[in-house]
């Protein structure tokens, strides 16, 4: 069965990927997020939960990389996706690094242009998908639906 | 109740503040999550904190949301069939890194259950009229391009193709 690395930090980015939920679970998953009581709320029992960072914080943001590799490298996924942010993308890079296909879905708050990690996506991601229409460029950036 | 909530990252003292000096203007008692806010209210009880799971049951007893224009509110406000009211972040005011919470209201403005309120000063119009709001599930044109993108996902993770 194909084994698929679900990853979301707290806050929208979570609610985002819940939305996706019913999609995942016809596959091999296992989530990731940034704090404990949202897999617990969920009643996701085998979640892992990586070290928060954002762009401001550069050693947070090496512990999380790091904390993203192990990740991969245990579970070995076949495909990796993320709603954002920063631990999201560091598990797409170690995904597209190991092999693994990758997408990265930028945030639906991204309205006005694509985040950060959006960017490096077009680059570092197997595919990127926008939530705006208007920013897909119909190459490295589509636009396949929106969740709000 | 009216439940007022942040998110769980940044204080929003302009928000919490508004509130406070409506407060006494409301049919209904506030709960205010202020995060990492200083402002002392005097109207309304407030939180720093919520955990998930527990504003999880605080919602359910909630007649309406007032919140910042935060993604994952108003998902949540969705998945929960609570009219909302959204008042953004302002980069101007250091409450954000960058003015995307004024996009997202540009965006969702006149959406099914969603009120705007761009200044502290439409804020109680916003509330009352968020609170005689009759709520009806997701929006079918919601569920579509939900459906839509759900779908491009499934298909990418069997073949690669997107």
């Amino acid at each position: 069965m194909t084994k698929v690395l679900a990853t979301a930090s707290a806050g929208g980015h979570w609610e985002q990927m819940m939305l996706l939920r019913p999609t995942l679970e016809q596959f091999d998953v296992h989530f990731a997020t940034t704090h404990p009581d949202l897999p617990r709320r969920a009643g996701i029992a085998a979640a892992t939960i990586l070290p928060d960072c954002n762009q401001d914080q550069p050693l947070n943001s090496l512990r999380c990389l790091f904390a993203a590799f192990a990740l991969v490298l245990r579970v070995r996924p076949d495909v990796v996706i993320s709603t954002g942010a920063a631990p999201g993308f560091f598990c797409v890079l170690a995904g597209r690094l190991t092999g693994a296909r990758t997408l990265w879905i930028d945030s639906v708050a991204n309205a006005e242009q694509l985040s950060m990690c959006g960017k490096l996506s077009r680059i570092f991601s197997t595919r990127c998908l926008t939530q705006w229409e208007y920013l897909a460029d119909g190459q490295r950036v589509r636009y396949a639906g929106k969740l709000l | 109740m009216i439940l007022v909530t942040v998110g769980m990252q940044l204080g929003f003292d302009r928000l919490i503040r508004a509130i406070d000096e409506v407060a006494p203007d409301l049919p209904l008692p506030v709960v205010a999550q202020t995060g990492k806010g200083t402002y002392q209210a005097r109207n309304i009880q407030t939180l720093e904190s919520i955990a998930p799971s527990e504003f999880d049951g605080m919602i359910k007893q909630t007649h309406l949301l007032v919140a910042h224009a935060g993604i994952g509110t108003v998902l949540t406000a969705q998945r929960f069939g609570k009219p909302l009211v959204l008042f953004p972040r302002r980069a101007s005011f250091g409450e954000h890194r960058n003015d995307h919470q004024l996009a997202t209201v540009g965006q969702l403005d006149g959406r099914l259950g969603i009120i705007v309120a761009r200044e502290e000063s439409e804020l109680r119009d916003a509330i009352l009229r968020g609170l005689a709001m009759e709520m009806s599930g997701v929006a079918d044109e919601t569920a579509a391009r939900r459906a839509n993108l759900t779908s491009a996902i499934d298909q990418f993770i069997r073949t690669g193709i997107l």
